[in-house]
């Protein structure tokens, strides 16, 4: 059984030839998101800056996390994450996306005046 | 020592096996890390429902960040898991040189990030982003977003800083030669590098890509 990589490289050149392209890709990735959030994409601007982060996020977890090795044990504790964060994110938007306008929070605006200055008239 | 030697001691007491001691350091790193997740999916989430509330302000305020800055920290971040990545797959085939090496580039790497943070955190105040009294813009909501972008960048460099601790604490020990380079413990270090190398990859569009075009 290799799933947890009893046969990895045994020299410096191997590991580097492995784990170098993978860096490549990632500055590749960083360069391409940099440069496309000066493109006038409107509202797909973050969703292409959110894809390439996915996209970064998959090569990380799976070449330098070592998910790719066939564990079902990690693969499983690191998909609960997703999958609550899954639940938290569609159960809350579903929420905020639905309301009618008058109960949006955006009727109410933050408080940004200074506080009011003490008057020495104490209430308790 | 002898290959056997070695093996022995590294063995923890519950494990009859170096691979079952192994899998089960992973599979506690990753349950822990799987908790670090959520609770980094708090705050974004809270992030997430204003942003879709108040896009202009968040935009306008997106705009202030340096993207300059926050360029440079994402190719430090990303090239010091690239040296973990190799420290820990170094450890494991016992290379020891390869293994120090890399060690001290990944504690460096994150030292420069937090030192490059500094000198943009120093602008930042120097440019009234804090919120409250005398905040640069004049949206509300703005306000809102600088209050994410300290508490996420803080929250993410303090952890940055526990990573640094423990690759410098395994660094020391396996110079000194107290803890034998097949310990799982250079992999462990390497899953919690890479899940705050992780966050950052997240934070980054999100905080400084933001009303560019």
């Amino acid at each position: 059984m290799t799933g947890l990589g009893e046969n990895l490289p045994r020299n410096a050149g191997a590991i580097w030839h492995r784990i170098l392209p993978v860096w490549v890709g990632l500055m590749a990735l960083l360069a391409g998101t940099a440069a496309g959030a000066y493109l006038p994409l409107g509202r797909f601007n973050l969703v292409l800056s959110l894809a390439i982060a996915v996209a970064k996020a998959t090569l990380v977890v799976l070449f330098f996390m070592q998910l790719r090795r066939p564990n079902p044990l990690l693969r499983l504790a690191a998909s609960a994450a997703l999958v609550f964060m899954a639940f938290l994110f569609t159960l809350t938007f579903a929420d905020v996306l639905t309301r009618a306008a008058p109960t949006q929070p955006g009727t109410v605006t933050p408080q940004v005046t200074a506080p009011q200055q003490a008057t020495g008239q104490r209430a308790f | 020592m002898s290959g056997a030697a070695a093996r022995e001691a590294t063995l923890q007491k519950p494990w009859r096996s170096l691979r079952r001691e192994r899998e089960a350091v992973s599979f506690g790193t990753w349950v822990f890390v799987a908790s670090e997740a959520m609770f980094f999916a708090g705050p974004l989430l809270a992030y997430a429902a204003y942003r879709s509330l108040w896009p202009e302000a968040f935009a306008a305020a997106g705009r202030e960040t340096d993207i300059v800055y926050g360029t440079v920290n994402t190719a430090l971040l990303l090239t010091s898991s690239l040296t973990m990545a190799a420290a820990a797959e170094g450890a494991r085939a016992r290379l020891r040189r390869l293994t120090l090496t890399c060690l001290a580039a990944t504690a460096a790497l994150g030292l420069a990030f937090l030192v490059v943070k500094g000198f943009e955190y120093r602008e930042d105040i120097h440019k009234h982003l804090i919120p409250g009294a005398g905040f640069r813009l004049d949206m509300p909501p703005a306000q809102l977003f600088f209050a994410f972008y300290w508490l996420l960048t803080g929250v993410h460099a303090l952890h940055l800083s526990i990573g640094i601790g423990i690759t410098v604490t395994l660094l020391i020990q396996a110079w000194h030669g107290s803890r034998p380079l097949p310990s799982p413990a250079f992999e462990g270090a390497g899953l919690y590098w890479h899940f705050v190398d992780l966050v950052w990859i997240f934070l980054y569009p999100l905080l400084y890509l933001m009303g560019r075009s």
